[in-house]
């Protein structure tokens, strides 16, 4: 994960000084164009990951199934927080443009704290729905949700190591405005999880 | 650039505040240029390229010799050379090893050998990811084979169908091994693919638009693109069955209402992909082979790239051709019956150009040409059979007998395999700086195509008379004896092939100093991998090369005269570069993908056996991800340096504080 949110250094270029030898042949930097490649492959994990729950959510011969355990308040707050986090990656990267470091320093903690946050819900529906009687290995509703929503929440996790990341260079002076890339890369992984959060929601958590 | 190698203060903890030069205060910044050091901790695409054609020849011969055990066990009726169960493992290993460990990542060192040098480029994107894929891929296939001595093999065939591959039809360690197995390679392979898709999107020279790049290029960039978008569908699939066997999860226990299908699907959309995975390099490396001996351009070059981005993009909509026999209900048969026939039409179409190209062409039959040709044909054979399988009631009585087996090894060995051998003796003198000898050249090339005909061409009549797959034995009187000995034979024929390959390289090895050089273009080539010396210089090309045309380095050489005929006006060492250094930067070298890399099998044989060494493995993979970190991609010891391709290799998310006066002295040469 700490390979692709690299900070390239060709920002400091002036635009347009081709034969410098930063310019790359789309105009977008290797690390950017890595990260939406990457996004991309993304898309397959988690398209088999949604698959394998539709194919199975209703296959259960026994224990509880999606409608004894969910609990749709809760989780609409926290799917809540996940999409505020995004608003505030976005000013996180708005503040870095500009080159306003501090205001850059408090969105990014911002982000990785509703994030936290909403890695924490999950935490807390995950003991609630084991206490209500759905382990991993109960049936195959549990084995499925756990799996899909769990790789969710490691993404979220990932992304919040990289948030952490950002702002221990920002501490140390090295995420100027030159490396507003670095902050935009990790946006994007970030508005990505969120997306794919908004996909699960509806798919594992609104359609009966 | 002084070649500098530090005295031995690897692993050493360094004294006072060098904290940029060995991060976490273990390695020091590798320095080697030759010996073992300089190719452990290389990020140079050619010197891993090297690595990955080595690993692939070992792998080759493993798989090599478990093809031979199984065919000496069906040599004749009722043999017992192996029980039932170890024949499982057997032929198991030998689909693994031969698809995972030997073929992918034979086309994978041609793609990080060539692509570089084919669109004008000093390295790929991200070097040390490069050495990480490499690693990761080199630490997956030892993992998978060490399964021999850790309670045996996997037995559930390469495609692994679950249930039947769940712990209780599967008992031993060897599908546990199998699933984290292909996890890791196919952890490799992913970034590999991101990699090289960004490699040949960002980094192309000047001039080289896309429209331009060789066919070989535009193949392995298709390839790479299928494998981004493959490899986490049978990371999932792994994933499922890994945690079903391990953590006791529900995604293939039929008594729970799982459904055996989504297995097989999961596993064939990223296994038929996977197929134009193999076989799409081969292509390119032939695409590049037949204009240079016809002495031509290739015909048709546009359908050639569209084409391959049309296999690319219907190898999707197939995948359910691997399932005719499981139910799928009647709709689904017909709508992959006919997309299965349509996808033969762009390799219809390959063929074709193929052929156009030798038409009327000054064909010289140079080994490379050799086993380009034998591609053309036997890849064509297998088609054939191939558009067979794409009529369900025909397939039905197929399925799982060895006309199957017949029909895949001849696109896979008859397509891939054959490209790569080809590509081996066309591009040795530009790797290695010595030809190949072309008379032992042509006798591995006829043993190897009389063997390869021997040893497949008789499966088709044997699944024809309705021979099963995966038996261990059969009995004597059902008419299988005759075509199963022929069988055995021609497989032993290739194994004497393969050995003239290898006493070939050793042989040319050693005469190579008594003949002349090859010099940057002995072939009189197209491209412009030719257009540097041989064997290739570290740094590639002296300066950028400004591309204006399609076959660029060949348009340098040969123009118009006053009739409109081609006329040489250049030998290639007349215009190649002279292979000066001077303003060449190239990434440093690092120990740290070699150690992320080695903490994935550990991980591995901590789910197996034990929590601890896979906590060890987890600590392993932390401590190399925050060294990787930590080290800057460019080395601040050497001369400050203006020219910098490699500036944003990923890696350095968290770079850690520069010396006060460092930004000046890096910036200095701008």
């Amino acid at each position: 994960m700490t390979d692709v949110v690299a900070p390239p250094p060709e920002v400091a270029d002036p635009p347009g000084e081709i034969g410098h030898g930063h310019a790359t042949a789309t105009g977008i930097s290797n690390t950017k164009l890595a990260m939406w490649v990457y996004l991309g492959s993304d898309c397959l994990l988690f398209g088999s990951l949604i698959s394998t729950y539709l194919l199975l959510r209703h296959r259960s011969v026994e224990g509880p199934g999606p409608e004894d355990v969910f609990d749709i308040p809760f989780t609409s707050v926290s799917s809540f927080v996940l999409l505020m986090s995004s608003l505030t990656m976005a000013l996180a990267v708005a503040s870095i443009v500009r080159g306003d470091v501090p205001r850059n320093r408090a969105w990014l903690a911002t982000t990785a704290m509703l994030g936290g946050v909403f890695v924490g819900g999950q935490v807390y529906e995950f003991t609630t729905f084991y206490r209500e009687g759905l382990g991993y290995t109960t049936n195959i509703f549990g084995s499925a949700f756990y799996t899909l929503t769990g790789f969710h929440g490691l993404h979220v996790s990932v992304g919040i190591v990289m948030l952490m990341s950002l702002l221990v260079m920002s501490a140390r002076g090295n995420l100027g405005p030159e490396r507003a890339e670095a902050v935009e890369i990790v946006g994007l992984y970030w508005h990505f999880v969120d997306i794919v959060w908004i996909l699960i929601f509806t798919v594992v958590y609104l359609i009966p | 650039m002084a070649i500098v190698e530090r005295p031995s203060d690897v692993l050493a903890l360094p004294a006072g505040t060098v904290v940029t030069q060995s991060p976490l205060g273990v390695f020091a910044r590798p320095r080697a240029k030759t010996g073992w050091r300089s190719w452990v901790s290389t990020v140079d695409h050619k010197k891993i390229g090297i690595m990955y054609g080595v690993s692939s020849l070992v792998f080759l011969v493993i798989g090599g010799i478990e093809a031979l055990i199984i065919r000496s066990q069906l040599a004749a009726p009722g043999q017992k050379l192996l029980s039932a169960d170890l024949y499982n493992q057997v032929f198991t290993m030998h689909g693994i090893t031969m698809i995972f460990l030997a073929v992918m990542p034979m086309g994978a060192a041609f793609m990080n050998y060539l692509i570089p040098l084919q669109i004008g480029a000093r390295d790929v994107a991200f070097p040390r990811l490069n050495a990480l894929s490499f690693w990761t891929f080199l630490a997956g296939g030892i993992f998978l084979n060490t399964s021999w001595f850790l309670g045996g093999g996997a037995d559930g065939g390469w495609f692994a169908y679950a249930p039947n591959t769940g712990v209780i039809f599967s008992p031993s360690h060897g599908m546990d091994f199998y699933a984290i197995g292909l996890q890791i390679t196919g952890i490799a392979s992913l970034v590999g693919g991101v990699n090289l898709v960004v490699t040949v999107l960002n980094l192309r020279a000047p001039g080289m638009t896309l429209m331009r790049m060789p066919v070989f290029t535009w193949m392995s960039f298709v390839t790479q693109i299928l494998l981004v978008f493959a490899m986490p569908v049978i990371s999932v699939a792994l994933f499922l069955l890994t945690f079903d066997r391990l953590f006791d999860a529900n995604f293939f226990n039929v008594a729970q209402g799982a459904d055996p299908l989504l297995w097989e699907h999961l596993f064939w959309i990223f296994g038929h992909p996977e197929v134009y995975i193999l076989v799409l390099p081969a292509f390119g490396i032939v695409s590049e082979i037949i204009p240079v001996f016809a002495r031509k351009p290739i015909f048709g070059y546009p359908f050639m790239v569209f084409s391959g981005i049309a296999i690319g993009f219907m190898g999707w909509g197939v995948w359910a051709h691997h399932m005719f026999a499981s139910g799928i209900g009647p709709i689904s048969v017909a709508a992959f019956s006919v997309s299965t026939m349509f996808i033969a039409v762009p390799t219809g179409v390959k063929i074709l150009n193929w052929m156009a190209t030798l038409w009327g062409g000054k064909i010289s039959f140079t080994t490379p040409m050799l086993f380009s040709i034998g591609l053309v044909t036997m890849f064509t054979i297998g088609g054939l059979s191939g558009v067979t399988h794409a009529v369900a009631p025909a397939d039905t009585q197929q399925t799982d007998t060895y006309y199957i087996v017949a029909h895949f090894h001849y696109v896979i060995f008859g397509g891939a395999l054959f490209g790569f051998l080809g590509g081996f003796y066309f591009w040795w003198p530009k790797v290695f700086g010595y030809f190949l000898d072309e008379r032992l050249g042509k006798i591995h090339f006829w043993l190897t195509l009389i063997g390869f005909n021997l040893t497949f061409g008789p499966m088709h009549i044997l699944g024809l008379q309705g021979m099963s797959r995966r038996i261990h034995t059969y009995r004597d009187g059902y008419g299988f004896n005759l075509w199963n000995m022929v069988s055995t034979i021609g497989a032993f024929m290739i194994a004497l092939a393969f050995v003239v390959f290898f006493w070939n390289i050793v042989r040319s090895k050693r005469k190579a100093p008594t003949l002349p050089a090859p010099g940057p273009d002995p072939w009189d080539g197209r491209s412009l991998e030719w257009s540097i010396p041989s064997p290739t210089p570290e740094h590639n090309f002296d300066d950028d090369p400004i591309v204006t045309d399609f076959d660029d380095f060949w348009h340098r050489k040969y123009a118009e005269d006053d009739q409109g005929r081609m006329v040489q006006v250049a030998t290639g060492a007349e215009v190649a570069m002279p292979g000066d250094a001077s303003r060449a930067h190239l990434p440093a070298p690092s120990y740290w993908p070699l150690v992320v890399a080695l903490a994935f099998p550990l991980i591995g044989y901590g789910l197996i056996f034990s929590l601890v060494i896979a906590a060890l493995g987890g600590a392993a993979l932390l401590a190399g991800m925050v060294g990787w970190a930590l080290e800057p991609p460019d080395d601040e010891d050497l001369p400050p340096h203006g020219r910098d391709d490699h500036g944003d290799d990923g890696g350095s998310a968290i770079d850690a504080p520069a010396p006060a006066d460092a930004p000046e002295a890096v910036t200095a040469g701008d």
